[in-house]
């Protein structure tokens, strides 16, 4: 059920992302309908995995990596749909957006879906807060990433003066860059506050605040990347090429801190072992 | 025999400006006019367009009354202009002819400007004052329903509207992709000339927030700032004004380029990076090349602008090929729906039905009663037959006496729905076109 429930957010992800690859070759405004429409039928399956592993795990359902890689492409969706009903004219970015769904559920079934008992030590109401949190802020950053890849697009093609049907297709620079310094000032206080509730959370754990394991020094890099973005954005106005660049470089480190240091580098944070 | 669509005009490609106006309606003679055109012979349904680039009477005839004379005549006594004065320029298409007609204008797709979108609108308030004077009837409102859903296709299905194809409308088009929203914009206009103005204009009715304009004669500048409703500035203090404004248009007769890379980089710093867009008309160029190389700006020359011209024109062309075979496709649709409601070919279809019926439930009541005779088998069988023919006598009679009295159409459309024939023939049987 809990699978069959996943597959079909899978394949409605995918139906999306297969549409939006046709809305690009030729567009018809028929078709954005139809991706939102689809997309948000994954997503109500989607929501009800969640729920439905709550209720047979009888606590938080986010605490191994198929859980956690499933919880962050759901959020991600969600940003998306928000953007996607809330802005008119961007509609392209469903094109560079739902391969990273579709791609992170698909991640998700690639390791055991099995439920495991939770562990005594990560018993606490810090947990669900902490893990939303992070989640949360790093699905933000997957649609900076994907805005700013749209940004350096367009922007190369104005520059170069080689417009065509993708600039056409492409929002302006501004509207771009708007949204990216916008979604930036929600993702930077959702990380820092899952940076906190962690600490406090590993105080209760394991007894001390910091204890620079791996993972919490990669999400303290990631943290100072996207502060020194938001401080160059507001002090000295940076933005455009530069400001895409440096929201590209935060979510590399955002992969690294989520999947790279499980991968490569062991510490306390062993929720996310690739088995 | 079906009626027949006709369309009597002349547009901005057959006639002169001076011919177009003499024959023009103003809104006020609209309704008389209609009431006249009724009143010709054959006429049974009317509607007349009037922009400034065309003047059409769309009508549909009696069959075989059709006489396209008859409406010309119509436009002569009514503008009082002698008729030798304007045949020349005058189109009078029929049928098929006049259908696309129809629905290419209401596309826009015989424009002046290619795919301008004013002339659906213009269209629309023809037909509603058409129909408020009850001019039109069953076939003229099925028609100009269908052209707008047609103009609506090829707005959709075509990018027809969508390409810029002269330089200021580019530039504007532009523009749009780097700053998003022109109503916050400044423009600074440096110099004059035709095309620089024109680029200026295009700016202004794309609703900027604020123009400023220099020049080397301080006159010229307060001229034109009166002209655009903008501010004059004087020439040696335009540069203070790079940190306000995000648009440049360009054209002086400078023989030097007059804005240098550093003069700009200087003014990026204090605007804090916001974009700025340079739209260099002059030739010797006013603006260094350089300044491309900036980080969020941008700088277009007249070349590049052309180009950029040269590509939308060529996939103008192509969206107009996709365009015109959409227009195809309604038309043969809308023939189609034309062809049945001819009178004959419902009366057939209207019986095939009836008797398909009732075979099939003679078939099944047959089937249940196995020990029949064979005499009572055919004794069902006429009087199955008999009911058929005494329920449809009505209808047909019906429609016969439509035909002759020629308010066939509504019957036929009524009947067809009725017994849901006009689905089926499409599959099966679609009737000779006459």
């Amino acid at each position: 059920m809990y699978l069959t429930l996943t597959l079909i957010a899978l394949v409605s992800y995918a139906v999306g992302m297969t549409l939006s690859f046709v809305y690009v070759a030729a567009p018809k405004p028929s078709h954005l309908k139809w991706i939102g429409k689809i997309l948000l039928a994954g997503f109500t399956f989607h929501t009800l995995t969640f729920l439905l592993r709550a209720y047979q795990a009888g606590h938080f359902p986010i605490t191994n990596l198929h859980e956690s890689l499933s919880f962050f492409a759901w959020g991600f969706v969600l940003f998306l749909l928000i953007l996607h009903f809330r802005y008119k004219g961007i509609s392209v970015l469903f094109s560079f957006a739902t391969p990273i769904a579709v791609l992170f559920l698909l991640l998700s079934l690639s390791v055991t879906t099995e439920l495991f008992p939770l562990a005594p030590i990560l018993r606490s109401i810090w947990l669900p807060i902490h893990v939303i949190l992070a989640f949360l802020g790093d699905a933000i950053f997957a649609l900076t990433f994907c805005l700013s890849v749209m940004y350096l697009i367009q922007e190369h093609r104005i520059k170069t003066k080689k417009l065509g049907k993708m600039t056409r297709l492409l929002p302006s620079l501004t509207l771009l860059d708007q949204l990216n310094y916008r979604l930036l000032t929600i993702g930077f206080p959702l990380l820092t506050l899952g940076i906190i509730t962690g600490s406090i959370w590993a105080e209760y754990a394991w007894g001390s605040y910091w204890s620079w394991d791996p993972k919490e020094t990669w999400s303290l890099i990631t943290w100072l990347v996207y502060a020194a973005l938001l401080h160059q954005r507001l002090t000295v106005g940076w933005r455009g090429r530069k400001a895409a660049w440096l929201a590209i470089i935060g979510f590399i480190l955002v992969l690294f801190t989520f999947l790279g240091v499980n991968l490569l580098l062991s510490g306390l944070h062993s929720y996310g072992r690739w088995s | 025999m079906r009626d027949l669509i006709t369309v009597v005009g002349l547009n901005h490609k057959t006639a002169p400006v001076e011919v177009r106006e003499k024959l023009s309606f103003q809104e006020t003679q609209l309704a008389d006019s209609l009431r006249l055109l009724k009143r010709l012979d054959g006429v049974k349904e009317s509607a007349i367009l009037s922009t400034c680039n065309r003047v059409e009477v769309y009508s549909v005839f009696k069959s075989e009354t059709s006489n396209t004379e008859n409406i010309l005549q119509f436009l002569s006594e009514f503008h009082q202009v002698p008729l030798e004065t304007f045949r020349h320029c005058v189109y009078a298409l029929s049928d098929a002819h006049a259908i696309r007609h129809i629905f290419r204008v209401a596309s826009s797709l015989d424009s002046m400007v290619v795919g301008e979108p004013q002339i659906l609108g213009q269209f629309k308030d023809a037909y509603g004052l058409a129909t408020r004077n009850k001019a039109t009837g069953l076939i003229l409102n099925r028609l100009f329903h269908k052209a707008f859903s047609v103009a609506k296709r090829v707005r959709t299905e075509t990018r027809i509207a969508n390409s810029a194809v002269s330089i200021s409308f580019a530039a504007v088009e532009l523009a749009k992709k780097i700053f998003d929203d022109l109503s916050a914009c400044r423009v600074l206009l440096i110099g004059a000339g035709e095309m620089c103005e024109l680029a200026a204009k295009h700016f202004i009715n794309a609703g900027i927030y604020e123009i400023y304009i220099t020049n080397r004669t301080f006159n010229r500048a307060i001229a034109l700032a009166e002209d655009f409703g903008g501010q004059a500035v004087p020439f040696t203090d335009y540069a203070a004004l790079f940190e306000k404004v995000d648009i440049i248009l360009t054209s002086t007769g400078a023989t030097e380029p007059i804005v240098t890379a550093d003069t700009v980089a200087v003014a990026m710093k204090r605007r804090k990076n916001r974009p700025m867009f340079f739209i260099d008309i002059a030739v010797p160029r006013d603006v260094e090349q350089k300044v491309n190389d900036l980080s969020n700006v941008y700088l277009y020359d007249i070349d590049d602008l052309k180009e950029v011209v040269t590509a939308n024109q060529q996939e103008r062309e192509k969206e107009a090929r996709k365009a015109e075979k959409i227009i195809e496709e309604e038309v043969a649709q809308f023939l189609h729906w034309m062809d049945n409601l001819e009178v004959v070919p419902t009366i057939r279809l209207l019986r095939e039905r009836a008797d398909a019926i009732r075979k099939a439930e003679l078939k099944k009541t047959l089937g249940k009663l196995k020990n029949l005779s064979e005499k009572d088998q055919q004794a069902i069988d006429r009087l199955t037959q008999s009911i058929v023919n005494k329920l449809l006598h009505g209808p047909s009679v019906m429609l016969k006496q439509t035909e002759q009295n020629g308010a066939g159409g509504a019957v036929v459309e009524t009947i067809r729905k009725m017994f849901k024939l006009g689905t089926e023939a499409k599959e099966q049987d679609p009737p000779p076109r006459t």
